[in-house]
């Protein structure tokens, strides 16, 4: 195995609880595994109040509720409340899809810091294309409720090629719902956004445009809007510090409580991860196969062995290296020191071409029937 | 952005203030992020309670800690804790 080292270990800090992956929206570029329909058990909810407690004792101070959609959770509100009785900072990831006004007042109540709400584009017909549901007006009513209860309200809106001309829209939008946070997510390729790539990938003009037009907002909204900005590396010359380091930061516990370093990692091979229900967190943490594989800096192979950027990107995201070039020990594809570099070009261009084909095939919607029938269950 | 020095000065109700066991620190807790705090910038915002301005904030300090010639350095911290959004006026 890789990570037998004697780095120093660093406590969680961030704690993403996926509590489901049922969702009633089917955004194509969802995180979740592909194979997400395979997983049938939840976690109850005394597990999720001892994964909250163990993690919490060992330093994780942030914590996201996501999913799927956290809310489809009868026990949000019991979980909320003893996270902030933990000490606890509390997000609530949400589509918004059924959030009512009611709720969002017992969850202040409950204690729930901040609410995190996705709005895939600025009009309604392409939102409501993209969530594969009917949404968009319950979306902006959501951030005005949110915003009337005293939370900061963080809108979330992933970029891709379907919504990237829209960028001023996004922005006035923004600013009529009163974000105190605008994260403008460009769309990173993993689970369903790896399988839509190449209706999803921008062209690297369209970046670049779009990128102009979000830094000079944010400096007109400076002091009263925080925009984060999260790149799109594909058009980046150096690899991303995924994670801020496998294994040093972050927490990820997807619905049936195996734990990964980073949400995608269930999708590497042989990393045996480990579940909440047969370990302590602090087990898995320090002592896990899976936490100390890519921990530190003695897996590396060449070219990143030797690079001198190592300790600020620690290679790159291991999730992309596998999906890319089929090797989780390669270096991230996106440094342009890597040899396998290619690749990159290759799906810009591959997506490129599908733009411009006129005959492009449809999107695939994150939906159960989808999920069985791309991992053949 | 300048501290007005005759009005109150409020922690950031879209904030938190925090000790840290893990830490043995005060943190700032905000969405998607945190700021570890030291002792002393810890202490200035623990003061910033909506009912005191800079000078009452200042002497209070200076006081707790039997110091002298606090001003520069509490309001040279104060103006960055503004322009976070760390506290309001």
């Amino acid at each position: 195995m890789a990570g037998s080292n004697s780095n120093k270990i660093t406590p969680p800090r961030w704690l993403l609880a996926e509590l489901t992956y049922a969702c009633p929206l089917q955004c194509p570029y969802c995180a979740n595994p592909i194979d997400y329909a395979k997983v049938q058990s939840e976690l109850s909810t005394d597990d999720w109040k001892r994964v909250l407690s163990q993690a919490r004792k060992m330093g994780a101070v942030q914590l996201g509720f996501s999913g799927g959609e956290p809310l489809t959770r009868k026990d949000l509100p019991e979980l909320v409340k003893h996270a902030r009785d933990l000490g606890y900072y509390s997000n609530l990831i949400t589509s918004g899809y059924g959030l009512t006004e009611e709720k969002i007042i017992q969850l202040k109540e409950a204690g729930l810091d901040h609410i995190q709400v996705s709005i895939q584009a600025s009009t309604q017909e392409l939102n409501d294309h993209i969530a594969g549901t009917t949404s968009f007006e319950n979306k902006k009513a959501v951030a005005k409720l949110v915003k009337k209860h005293g939370y900061p309200m963080v809108l979330c809106v992933v970029i891709h090629r379907e919504n990237i001309h829209q960028m001023p829209e996004i922005l006035a939008m923004a600013e009529e719902l009163g974000a105190d946070y605008l994260e403008l997510a460009n769309t990173q390729y993993y689970g369903w956004a790896h399988a839509n790539r190449d209706l999803l990938l921008p062209t690297k003009e369209q970046f670049e445009q779009a990128e102009k037009i979000a830094q000079a907002f944010k400096e007109t909204v400076a002091g009263k809007m925080k925009i984060y900005y999260v790149v799109p590396d594909f058009y980046e010359d150096r690899p991303k510090a995924c994670m801020n380091g496998w294994g040093t930061t972050f927490l990820t516990i997807a619905p049936d409580g195996v734990a990964l370093p980073c949400h995608s990692a269930r999708e590497l091979p042989g990393l045996d991860c480990p579940n909440v229900n047969d370990f302590s967190i602090e087990q898995i943490w320090n002592e896990s196969k899976t936490f100390n594989f890519f921990r530190g800096l003695e897996w590396m192979k060449e070219p990143c062995k030797s690079c001198d950027e190592k300790e600020k990107d620690f290679g790159g995201c291991r999730c992309q290296a596998y999906l890319l070039t089929g090797d989780m020990y390669n270096t991230d594809p996106v440094c342009s020191k890597s040899p396998n570099h290619g690749v990159i070009d290759q799906a810009i261009n591959d997506a490129k071409a599908s733009a411009l084909s006129g005959s492009e095939k449809p999107l695939v919607f994150r939906n159960s029937q989808n999920s069985k029938k791309l991992s053949g269950a | 952005m300048a501290i007005n020095s005759e009005q109150p000065i409020k922690f950031s109700p879209l904030h938190r203030l925090q000790w840290e066991e893990a830490q043995e620190k005060y943190i700032i807790l905000y969405p998607e992020g945190m700021v570890e705090l030291n002792q002393s910038s810890a202490e200035i915002l623990k003061c910033c309670d909506g009912s005191k301005n800079l000078g009452q904030i200042v002497a209070e300090l200076e006081e707790k800690f039997a110091a002298t010639g606090l001003t520069n350095d509490i309001t040279a911290f104060l103006e960055v804790a503004l322009q976070n959004g760390w506290i309001q006026q």
